[in-house]
């Protein structure tokens, strides 16, 4: 046995620097040189400061924004995480049924789409579905004085489909939605 | 829709399973590879560095203390590597040394390939922590998975031997040919998609609502790629491969679901090529198929159904909106076929029977495909048990390739069967009959039950995966679950290696007309069935009074606070 400690020992101080310090390093050199952006968190500048990422959803509270799906965590993207509520959990339930009519309320629709009223798993979810973005248009033109044409046409243009047309769900990326958001109204000039 | 992304992944892997298991086959023979210029010379400084004698076979009591020798070492430095981040370099952000319970929790867990996870990574662990306590064992537990693996498809091949090869010069095959070269491509391709790879503090950012956020970075796409191919599933954060700095894009899903599954699937054909019965490897490939599409379906169309409570449709709680219901669903059954644990939703919030799937799947003992390495040595357990029914049936000695099945060796077969259901269920049982245990549950109802019985299952099958809301990090479950971890690795490895080294002493007797063939449809269906009804009979109770019952009380209307 004393001879297995010994050679196990210095197997895994050799295999330490190999997979703990050498494999790192060289995905973190190709990260740098050849996806620099994506490596470093997929941040997005403007007016020369980070506004924030483009993988990362970010709260939005005011009207004049398209808003993300609700958060666990309350977008906190040092502690990401979901709600953990079980699916007879009565909090969970009534959460949802209170969403539902308060979004039933305002948006005057009958068909909320899930995603609007369930919190993701990471808290952090940068994506909300078409639907749901669709179903904010009246708010954000009424709080922007723009028409709803215009940012529904703005909507599909940030709708990206299925990899494949199999992989994954039709989704818009909310805070890159804000952002042009913001592009379009001052280009208009119609600045309230 | 969903039918496509199930029958296509499975596709996915299906066609590539011979070129993997041809080319592990190759590696551990000690033939040719393409990539033996750059592989062959760093093995030699690595023998040489750790004293390794390539020519020594070892007996399997020797291959197994080898394997304990080195899974003690590495537990040993993880468990002083937390205990002391505090003081040590890369910690950028000043985290704290971690607790000793918690410590040794995941010390066991990293070593055991189960990467349990009681702590939030973003705000627990130091970069150094994560790269050289946590991402080490990455790649170690998955090559000693691997070897296992090896070890005991050379007992099925070889005839009249004492030893079933070098544990030392197999682990250093399966990192340097296999885990490592797959890992570094693999991260190149979630760099390119945008996990993150970067050492920086977490970056500061002013909202467009001038909020500040604060945005945890890290070495991550090193780890995703190994954490995946080595069925670890160990997230650098909390949320795991839920996170978008993990898995940003529907397609790193699929890629990341494929690693999970891919070096599971090789085995099934590198054992039918090492022992010269390729027909053989593709009937346990089916039986693997034959459950995995089977659990898959259920969990798929469960969560796309939704909850009736809700009356939304698809249920999305605890998913992403990239991924959505089907591919989530997939994903779980994916991540606990393999015994991987990596999750890109929340369990715990899956329906009843959405729940169920990955449950059952660990508890069916992770042979559907299964860990690197775990999945085979797993399965083989179950050919014996399979061998050994059929034989009963028919009144003849069991055979299993040639090779005679005996007392001894279902005995040692069924040991490995009971440990895992011991601990599956007595710590369950311990969990509900105590305040440790229940004061962590955070759902009423049979959904308590069901977090309890999922985390001591987990642990048990090295799996990872968690009904997360349970609140793991109490010294109840920490020493606990640590334990069956720690038995649920070892109790299995080492009786596994028994059976290997006593199939692999026997000599090979001719087959005869009496012989159960291995390598047709039945002997697939036989094995899928063992392997259902030992897992029904040993886990009905519980699953009854977990999913089961929930299922209905959803379906009437009941919610409990």
């Amino acid at each position: 046995m004393k001879e297995h400690l010994v050679i196990a020992t210095r197997t895994t101080l050799v295999l330490l620097v190999l997979v703990s310090g050498i494999y790192p390093a060289i995905v973190w050199g190709i990260g740098q040189l050849a996806f620099r952006d994506a490596a470093n968190g997929s941040l997005i500048v403007r007016d020369g400061r980070v506004v924030g990422s483009s993988l990362i959803a970010q709260p939005f509270t005011s009207a004049r924004y398209f808003h993300p799906r609700p958060s666990a965590v309350d977008y906190n993207a040092q502690g990401s995480g979901g709600s953990n509520l079980g699916p007879t959990s009565q909090k969970l339930r009534d959460r949802i049924v209170a969403d539902v009519r308060a979004l039933q309320t305002t948006t005057r629709a009958t068909n909320i789409p899930p995603d609007a009223v369930t919190t993701s798993a990471s808290g952090l979810d940068p994506h909300i579905s078409p639907e749901y973005a669709l179903l904010q248009v009246p708010r954000v033109a009424r709080a922007r004085h723009l028409d709803e044409a215009n940012l529904r046409a703005l909507v599909r243009g940030h709708t990206e489909g299925r990899f494949l047309g199999v992989y994954g769900e039709p989704r818009v990326n909310v805070l890159q939605l804000n952002l042009a958001l913001d592009a379009l109204v001052s280009r208009d000039g119609a600045r309230e | 829709m969903a039918f496509t992304k199930v029958a296509l992944f499975f596709l996915l892997v299906a066609v590539t399973t011979k070129p993997i298991g041809l080319y592990m086959r190759r590696v551990f023979c000690g033939e040719r590879t393409f990539l033996d210029p750059l592989a062959a010379p760093l093995e030699r400084l690595i023998h040489r560095l750790a004293g390794i004698d390539a020519k020594r076979e070892q007996s399997w009591q020797a291959y197994a203390l080898a394997m304990l020798a080195f899974s003690m070492i590495g537990l040993v430095l993880t468990y002083a590597l937390l205990r002391l981040q505090h003081v040590l370099p890369l910690n950028p952000d000043h985290l704290g040394a971690v607790g000793p319970d918690l410590a040794w929790n995941t010390a066991v867990s990293f070593t055991t390939n189960t990467d349990w996870q009681a702590y939030v990574g973003e705000s627990t662990m130091s970069q150094l922590s994560q790269m050289a306590a946590l991402a080490f064992h990455n790649f170690a537990s998955a090559a000693t998975g691997i070897a296992v693996a090896i070890a005991v498809i050379r007992g099925v091949a070889r005839q009249r031997a004492a030893t079933l090869g070098n544990f030392w010069v197999d682990l250093v095959r399966a990192t340097l040919w296999i885990l490592l070269p797959l890992s570094l491509v693999a991260a190149i391709v979630l760099l390119s998609q945008g996990v993150v790879q970067n050492f920086d503090t977490s970056t500061r950012v002013r909202t467009l609502e001038g909020a500040t956020q604060a945005i945890a970075q890290g070495p991550v796409a090193s780890q995703e790629a190994i954490k995946e191919l080595g069925t670890n599933g160990g997230g650098f954060f909390n949320a795991n491969s839920a996170h978008p700095y993990e898995n940003p894009t529907p397609f790193t899903n699929l890629f990341e679901m494929f690693l999970i599954l891919w070096i599971a699937a090789g085995l099934t054909y590198t054992l039918g090529s090492m022992t010269g019965k390729p027909r053989h490897g593709w009937a346990v490939f089916a039986a693997m198929s034959l459950l995995f599409l089977a659990m898959t379906s259920l969990g798929v169309a469960a969560e796309i159904r939704g909850n009736p409570l809700h009356h939304l449709g698809p249920n999305l709680e605890g998913k992403e909106t990239r991924f959505g219901a089907a591919d989530s669903a997939l994903f779980a059954s994916v991540t606990t076929a393999a015994s991987c644990g990596a999750v890109n939703a929340m369990h715990d919030s899956f329906t009843p029977l959405g729940g169920f799937v990955p449950l059952a799947n660990i508890l069916l003992g992770e042979v559907v495909f299964g860990g690197a390495g775990a999945g085979l040595y797993g399965i083989f357990v179950f050919i014996i048990l399979a061998v050994f029914i059929a034989g009963l049936m028919v009144g003849r000695t069991p055979e299993y390739l040639g090779k005679k099945i005996e007392a001894k060796d279902v005995k040692l077969a069924m040991l490995t069967v009971l440990i895992f259901a011991l601990f599956v269920l007595a710590g369950s049982a311990l969990a509900t009959a105590t305040n440790a245990g229940r004061s962590s549950i955070s759902n009423a109802g049979p959904h308590g039950l069901s977090q309890m019985a999922y985390a001591y299952t987990s642990a048990a099958g090295n799996n990872g995966s968690a009904f997360a809301g349970l609140n793991a990090n109490t010294r109840f479950y920490n020493i606990g679950l640590g334990l069956a971890m720690f038995f649920g690795r070892f109790f299995m490895i080492i009786p596994v290696l028994g059976i290997a080294g006593s199939l692999a002493a026997k000599k090979r007797i001719a087959e005869s007309a009496g012989t159960f063939p291995v390598d047709g449809a039945l002997f697939a269906i036989l094995l899928a069935g063992v392997i259902v009804i030992v897992g029904a009979l040993t886990y009905f109770p519980m699953l009854s009074l977990g999913p089961v019952v929930e299922h209905f009380v959803m379906q009437s209307g009941k919610v409990f606070g």
